[in-house]
């Protein structure tokens, strides 16, 4: 089976091409960039797409999702978040560690590997634990976990608060070549917070997280990167002051990356207003000066990657009182359109919004994906960068409907994804 | 609210208290309605006011008191209320300790909907019958100051009163100590004291907060002893004001604590009065709701 993608605008970053062309598929490869398709549009085995006037791209990567399983499968499964992915542009999604049971050794790993071959439409890559349990207490099995496939470590929403234990961790992974991924939250400092510590949680009468519950913790885990010569990478910052000291950190030379979500830079803590449990995430949604803060660190590169940190819940988990209600945001079908707002508002040129979703998150986790270079697997996205889109969290592919973002008026929309060759999502 | 709406409720309040000195203390304009106290927070003196209230006003009450762990592990809050609408309640007072809970009812049922109290959120009807207790003494709101002392931040008496006394023209501080003042408090507009002597210049309204003893588990402050020694009101303090100032708390009061047994049993204790007073606002609260006089 070939496809042909005909007369898209290319957009590769790891390639450096931006430009109208051809792109031909075959045996699930790129086979080539033909600049004439007379004769290949004549052969009947070719599948032609016609991409005049879309981006064609390489196929997304998230590298923060949640997929439900195991343990959680009444909120995603594999087959349903795979899809989620796919509309949205994603052919590789890494999932977290906190399944029931959670993946802190390789048959967990293995689990979820067999679980998304089965049935997963687009790659998916574990993440295991850095402590057992995601107790804090003890690293886990994590040179095992790596065989098996496991791309990173992270102790995901439960922080490993003990320096010493993240110490070893940080330390221990250098023989495995595993990135550390860390949620930089001070659990005490945040305890019962549910939103911004702020104006509006004041007036709400909410429990508020304060920034310096992030910045504490991306304070000490850029200490302890520096201590142990470990790759450290920070899930979804949030706070302006945890854009200053990564960007402090990189400039000294500290081998530390970060990503951002789409929902911490396209809302404020505003959307809270009116008890929206949909809007209740953890990090929470903070002020306008930290949205700044975050697309300034988007544009100087201090923030590398942009990922989802899909976390889908069901109807009935949301509807209930704000402080019961679970923290995440289904965001693997709105990402894209979230993100092409930093292009529209002049942040990213498109190439550099397009790299944040694919070679950065590639080179983060030491992975060869996020290229459509000749010889490379055939994960590709089209995408049309100007159609405007009426989020209506009832059309989501997830089982998880809870967005912030319902109603939003949103540009951009996925067309076709392709993984490995194949068109497992097209509208 | 608008300062119109604090109003008309606060005239409609004056009416009803009319019906308080009567003979047969009873007037018909709730026959036949059933309301519901929903209350998931031990309350014995609000949910006493409004169900008085709602008995003066002739409505059928269902007193409906959930602890909050049966809720947690059981029947969702919305499930609860259904079976309530169901039963036919067209109004549900509702008192819960998370901030917001009344709004997962106003989204999702028909019924009108009045807040008793939520979380550290407001708490409406005490700031209402505030609001009337100063205006029935003072005259008018607007150009008072108001003091507000304690634990602001838990403080949903303190979250609606600051909305309730800043609408109608009064000029309010807070005072405590600084971990129980949210640290944004300012930016509603009100001054903020860390000495109560300093606070108590001038004004009009002294209204004391109660310490829940929690806050001293939770180490906000170190012991009630320390406490009461800078933030209790005592004779002495009181000397700082004018002579005609009032003095108020939402109770249940905590003597010897946030204010010694000589000021709760001053002349210038209205504590009391706001007690009176509650049912009079809650009657006109429950009137202007199932009425339709207020949105």
């Amino acid at each position: 089976m070939r496809i042909l993608i005909k007369g898209g605008n290319i957009v590769d970053p790891s390639s450096g091409v931006n430009r109208r062309g051809n792109i031909l598929i075959d045996d699930g490869i790129i086979h080539s960039y033909p600049e004439r398709t007379k004769t290949i549009e004549k052969d009947a085995e070719t599948r032609v797409i016609d991409a005049a006037g879309k981006v064609v791209a390489p196929g997304f990567i998230d590298m923060h999702t949640n997929l439900g399983e195991p343990g959680y499968e009444h909120k995603e499964t594999m087959r349903t978040g795979s899809m989620a992915a796919a509309a949205g542009g994603f052919t590789t999604v890494v999932c977290m560690p906190s399944t029931v049971p959670v993946n802190d050794n390789a048959s967990v790993t293995e689990y979820i590997l067999f679980k998304a071959r089965t049935e997963a439409v687009v790659n998916v890559l574990p993440i295991g634990a850095i402590t057992k349990g995601l107790e804090g207490a003890y690293i886990a099995e994590i040179g095992e976990m790596r065989e098996a496939g496991c791309v990173g470590v992270t102790d995901a929403q439960y922080p490993v608060m003990d320096s010493r234990v993240m110490r070893l961790a940080m330390e221990y992974t250098k023989a495995f070549d595993i990135p550390v991924i860390t949620d930089c939250q001070d659990v005490d400092l945040a305890t019962g917070g549910v939103a911004n510590e702020g104006y509006i949680s004041t007036m709400l009468g909410l429990k508020g997280v304060p920034s310096a519950s992030e910045e504490v913790m991306v304070s000490r885990n850029i200490s302890l990167a520096e201590l142990a010569g470990a790759r450290l990478h920070i899930s979804h910052v949030s706070t302006k002051g945890a854009v200053r000291l990564i960007r402090e950190a990189k400039q000294r030379g500290c081998n530390i990356t970060a990503e951002a979500a789409p929902h911490h830079f396209g809302l404020t803590e505003q959307a809270v207003i009116g008890y929206d449990t949909m809007a209740k995430v953890s990090p929470p949604l903070r002020t306008e000066a930290d949205v700044v803060a975050l697309k300034e660190g988007l544009r100087d590169g201090t923030i590398d990657v942009i990922a989802t940190s899909h976390s889908p819940h069901t109807e009935d988990e949301i509807k209930v009182e704000f402080d019961l209600a679970p923290f995440g945001i289904s965001a693997l079908e709105t990402a894209l359109q979230v993100s092409l707002q930093l292009v529209r508002d002049g942040v990213l040129t498109l190439p550099e919004m397009i790299e944040k979703f694919t070679v950065k998150p590639a080179q983060v986790l030491g992975i060869p994906k996020g290229s459509i270079r000749v010889g490379a697997t055939a994960d590709v996205v089209i995408f049309d960068e100007h159609e405007l889109v009426t989020v209506d969290r009832a059309t989501f592919l997830s089982k998880g409907k809870n967005t912030p973002f319902h109603g939003a008026e949103l540009t951009g929309r996925v067309l076709w994804t392709i993984v490995g060759g194949e068109v497992v999502y097209s509208v | 609210m608008s300062s119109e709406e604090i109003t008309h409720i606060l005239d409609t309040s004056e009416s009803m208290k009319e019906v308080s000195t009567r003979d047969v203390k009873k007037v018909p304009v709730l026959r036949g309605a059933t309301v519901v106290n929903l209350f998931f927070e031990p309350s014995t003196r609000t949910r006493s006011s409004f169900e008085i209230a709602e008995k003066r006003l002739s409505a059928d009450v269902l007193n409906f008191s959930l602890s909050q762990s049966s809720i947690v592990k059981g029947e969702t809050l919305l499930d609860t209320s259904r079976n309530l609408v169901a039963m036919g309640a067209s109004v549900i007072v509702i008192r819960h300790s998370m901030s917001g809970a009344p709004w997962v009812l106003a989204r999702e049922l028909n019924s009108s909907i009045i807040n008793a109290g939520d979380g550290s959120h407001e708490h409406p009807s005490q700031a209402l019958l505030d609001l009337f207790t100063v205006r029935e003494i003072k005259g008018d709101i607007r150009g008072l100051k108001v003091l507000i002392v304690g634990d602001i931040l838990h403080s949903r008496v303190a979250g609606s009163n600051i909305w309730g006394f800043l609408k109608l023209g009064a000029e309010v501080r807070v005072a405590g100590p600084p971990t129980m003042i949210p640290s944004y408090v300012e930016d509603f507009g009100v001054k903020v004291f860390y000495n109560l002597d300093e606070a108590l210049d001038g004004v009009d309204v002294v209204m004391m907060l109660r310490i829940q003893r929690e806050r001293q588990e939770g180490g906000m402050f170190p012991s009630l002893r320390e406490y009461s020694k800078f933030y209790g009101l005592t004779q002495e303090r009181l000397k700082l004001t004018d002579g005609d100032v009032l003095v108020m708390h939402p109770g249940p009061i905590n003597r010897g604590v946030e204010l010694s047994s000589e000021v709760a049993d001053a002349n210038q204790s209205v504590i009391l009065d706001q007690v009176a007073n509650g049912i009079a606002v809650r009657m006109a609260m429950l009137y202007v709701v199932s009425t339709g006089s207020l949105s």
